[in-house]
C-alpha cells in the first residue's frame, strides 16, 4: 500500500492481488521536478483560491466568474481565472471570450484578457472547433493542468481563482499537489440546498481534509426561487436536511452565505455578461457581494479592500 | 459474463454535471419497470454516486456471491394497484404488472456515506470494468447505465469494455440529458461528439429542468431558459424525446418519500395534474410513507412524460 508516488508503491504486502498493482508499481517515483518551476512561476501571485464542489451543475463556474468580476471591480487588483475542467469548460462562454485563442510567446502562454485586469485560461481556447469533445484519460488532463500552472504568463496577480470539474479525482489531486509548494489560500465549496447535492459535497470536504486543503467556507447556491408572478418563494431544491448552513455547522467550516436562484444569472452567463454590472440591484447580486466580502475576510483581508459595500 | 442475459443496454450521458442524469435514469427505470420490464441500473459515477439516494436504498449493502456481487433490489417483480389514473379521478382502475428493479453503485460499497473516493483514472477504469463483468444481474430486459459528467476515464473505459464484451446490437445507445441554457448545451454538444467518435448510437435528447411551475399560483417560469435542447437535437439531427419541467414534488418523493400532491390548475405537458380531494385523502399521511417508490411515482406529474419516453425507447430498441 502507500501513496502512489512513494518508493514502495505497488510493492507492499497489501498490494498483492490488487488489480492496480502494476499501475502503482510502474508509475514514476519521487518528487515531481516540475513543482519548483510551478512555484517559481506563481511566486508573483498573491492569493490562490480553489472553487470546488463534489456535485456538477451547482454553480462552480458561475461563482468563479462572479468572484473574478468582483475582485476585478477594484481597478488596482489584477485577477486571473484558471479553468481546470478539461472535458466541460464553461468559463470562456460565461466570460464572453469563447471564440478567442491563446498566444504563445517565448516566455509562455498568454492568457485571454476579458478586461484590463481580468485574464482567463481554459482548454476551450485550444480547440480547433468549439464543440469538439476532449476525450482524455487522467494523465493527459494532468499534463495540461501542469502546463497551465507552469507555462501561463500571468504576470503579477493579486488573485488567481481556479475553477474545477465535479468529483474528487485526477484534476483535484493534481491541482492540489502542484500548488502545495506555491501556497494555496484555500477552497470555496459551492453547493445547492438539496441532500442529493450535499451528499457529494460532504465527500469533497472529506477530500479537502485528507488532502490538507483549508476550506475557506461553503456557499449555498440556487437557494430559494421567487415566483415573478405571485412573489411566492419556493424552495426548488428543497433543503430537507438543513442545507449548507447545517452542513457547515456539522463539519465546522464557515458558512459564507446563500444566493437565491435568479433566472437572470443563467442568462447573463449564456450571453457572457457580468451579472454584477447588468443587475446590480437584484437580491442575488447583493447576496453574492456579501459572499465575496466573506471570502476576503476568511483569507485574512479586509472586506472593504476586496469589494466595497454597495 | 454478467451481461450475458441482459437484452438491451442503454447509457445515460451528459457532458454537463447536475443536469439530472441520475434523476432521468431513476425515472426511466421506474417507468420501464411500471411497464412490466425487468430493469437494472448501474451507477458508474464513482466519485459522486447518487443512485442509492434516488432509490431510497442508501443504507443497503452489496452482497457477495460466488464470482461476483449481487445487485441491490429496489423491488421484485409483482402486481400492484394502478393508481396512475387513480390520481386523476380517485378510482383505482386496475392492476399493473411491475417488473423487478435492481441497482449497483459504488455507494453501496462505502463504509460511510460521507467518505470521499479519491481515485485517479487507472483505479476508476479497473472499477468500471469490474462493475461490467462481476455483477450478477441475472436476466434483464433493460440495463440503464448512469454516468458521471465529462468525457474521460469512466466514459472511455465504459465504451471500450462494452465494445469488447457486449453482443453486437446489445448496446442500443445513449440517452443524452441537458438543461435548456446555452452553457449546458455547449458541454452536451461535446458529449454528442464523443458518441459520434466512439460509435455510440444516440437514442434521443431529454431537456430537463425546462420551467418551474409555482406551487402557489401554477405560473410556469423558465428558470434556466427554454427550448435549447430541442434546437440542439435538430442541429445534430438526433431525436428529441421531450422537455421535463422541474417538479419539487418529485424531489420530495425522493428525499422524503412523499406521494406527490398538486394544487388546482397544475398542468404539466398538457395534462391536468390536479390532485382532487378524494385522491388527496387517499394519499393522506398514513399512506405517504409506506408503499413502493414505483407505486408512489405513478402519482408524480413527471410519470406520464417518462412513461412516454420509455415507450418511445422500447419501440426504438
Amino acid at each position: 500500500m502507500g501513496r502512489p508516488e512513494s518508493q514502495q508503491a505497488g510493492k507492499g504486502d497489501a498490494c498483492a492481488g490488487c488489480p492496480n498493482q502494476q499501475i502503482c508499481a510502474s508509475a514514476p517515483k519521487g518528487p515531481d521536478p516540475d513543482i519548483p518551476l510551478i512555484t517559481a512561476r506563481l511566486a508573483s501571485v498573491k492569493h490562490k483560491i480553489l472553487v470546488l464542489s463534489g456535485k456538477g451543475g451547482v454553480g462552480k463556474s458561475t461563482f468563479t466568474t462572479m468572484l473574478g468580476h468582483a475582485f476585478a471591480a477594484n481597478p488596482d487588483a489584477q485577477v486571473g481565472i484558471m479553468d481546470t475542467d478539461i472535458c466541460g469548460p464553461s468559463i470562456p462562454k460565461m466570460m464572453g471570450v469563447e471564440a478567442e485563442t491563446i498566444h504563445v510567446s517565448s516566455s509562455g502562454w498568454s492568457p485571454v484578457w476579458v478586461s484590463e485586469n481580468l485574464g482567463v485560461m481554459s482548454v476551450q481556447f485550444m480547440l480547433p472547433n468549439r464543440d469538439d469533445a476532449v476525450i482524455w484519460r487522467g494523465p493527459k488532463k494532468n499534463g495540461l493542468i501542469k502546463q497551465f500552472l507552469k507555462d501561463v504568463e500571468w504576470g503579477d496577480l493579486d488573485y488567481l481563482v481556479v475553477d474545477t470539474p465535479p468529483g474528487t479525482s485526477d484534476e483535484h489531486l493534481s491541482v492540489n499537489s502542484f500548488l502545495k509548494e506555491a501556497g494555496l489560500d484555500g477552497a470555496v465549496v459551492v453547493t445547492t440546498p438539496q441532500e442529493v447535492s450535499l451528499l457529494d459535497v460532504r465527500k469533497e470536504i472529506d477530500f479537502c481534509r485528507k488532502a490538507g486543503i483549508r476550506v475557506l467556507g461553503i456557499v449555498e447556491n440556487m437557494s430559494g426561487f421567487v415566483c415573478p408572478k405571485c412573489t411566492h418563494e419556493s424552495q426548488i431544491f428543497k433543503a430537507t436536511t438543513g442545507g449548507a448552513r447545517r452542513l457547515a455547522q456539522e463539519m465546522n467550516i464557515p458558512f459564507l452565505g446563500a444566493v437565491p436562484l435568479d433566472p437572470r444569472i443563467g442568462m447573463s452567463c449564456d450571453y457572457g455578461e457580468s451579472f454584477f454590472d447588468s443587475f446590480p440591484d437584484s437580491p442575488a447580486c447583493k447576496a453574492l457581494r456579501g459572499v465575496v466580502r466573506r471570502v476576503g475576510e476568511e483569507m485574512g483581508l479586509s472586506a472593504d479592500e476586496v469589494l466595497e459595500e454597495a | 459474463m454478467s451481461l450475458a442475459n441482459v437484452k438491451e443496454i442503454m447509457l445515460v450521458l451528459s457532458g454537463k454535471g447536475g443536469v439530472g442524469k441520475s434523476s432521468v435514469t431513476t425515472q426511466l427505470a421506474l417507468a420501464l419497470s411500471l411497464q412490466g420490464h425487468s430493469v437494472g441500473v448501474l451507477d458508474i459515477d464513482l466519485t459522486g454516486p447518487s443512485i442509492p439516494r434516488f432509490f431510497g436504498i442508501e443504507s443497503s449493502k452489496v452482497r457477495q456471491a460466488p464470482g461476483g456481487w449481487l445487485p441491490v433490489p429496489v423491488h421484485e417483480a409483482r402486481t400492484i394497484s394502478d393508481n396512475a389514473s387513480g390520481a386523476q379521478n380517485g378510482v383505482f382502475t386496475g392492476e399493473r404488472q411491475l417488473g423487478s428493479l435492481h441497482c449497483m453503485s459504488l455507494g453501496f460499497l462505502l463504509g460511510d456515506r460521507g467518505d470521499a473516493v479519491v481515485w485517479r483514472g487507472p483505479k476508476k477504469t479497473a472499477m468500471v470494468r469490474q462493475f461490467l463483468s462481476d455483477v450478477h444481474w441475472g436476466s434483464l430486459d433493460y440495463l440503464l447505465i448512469d454516468t458521471p459528467p465529462g468525457t474521460s476515464d469512466e466514459h472511455i473505459s465504459l465504451v471500450e469494455t462494452l465494445l469488447k464484451s457486449a453482443r453486437p446490437g446489445q448496446v442500443s445507445g445513449a440517452v443524452i440529458v441537458t438543461t435548456p441554457q446555452a452553457i449546458s448545451i455547449s458541454d452536451v454538444k461535446k458529449e454528442i461528439n464523443f458518441c459520434r467518435k466512439t460509435g455510440v448510437n444516440i437514442l434521443g435528447v431529454v431537456e430537463n429542468m425546462a420551467g418551474f411551475v409555482c406551487p402557489s399560483c401554477a405560473e410556469c417560469t423558465n428558470v434556466f431558459s427554454k427550448g435549447g435542447g430541442e434546437i440542439m437535437a435538430k442541429e445534430f439531427n438526433v431525436p428529441f424525446l421531450g422537455s421535463v419541467p422541474i417538479d419539487p414534488m418529485f424531489v420530495s418523493l425522493v428525499e422524503e418519500g412523499r406521494t406527490p400532491v398538486y394544487p388546482q390548475g397544475t398542468v404539466v405537458a398538457g395534462k391536468d395534474m390536479t390532485t382532487d380531494e378524494v385522491a388527496a385523502e387517499n394519499t393522506a399521511d398514513a399512506v405517504r410513507d409506506s408503499g413502493l417508490l414505483a407505486e408512489k411515482y405513478q402519482s408524480c406529474s413527471l410519470f406520464p412524460l417518462f412513461d412516454g419516453f420509455a415507450a418511445k425507447l422500447t419501440l426504438k430498441v
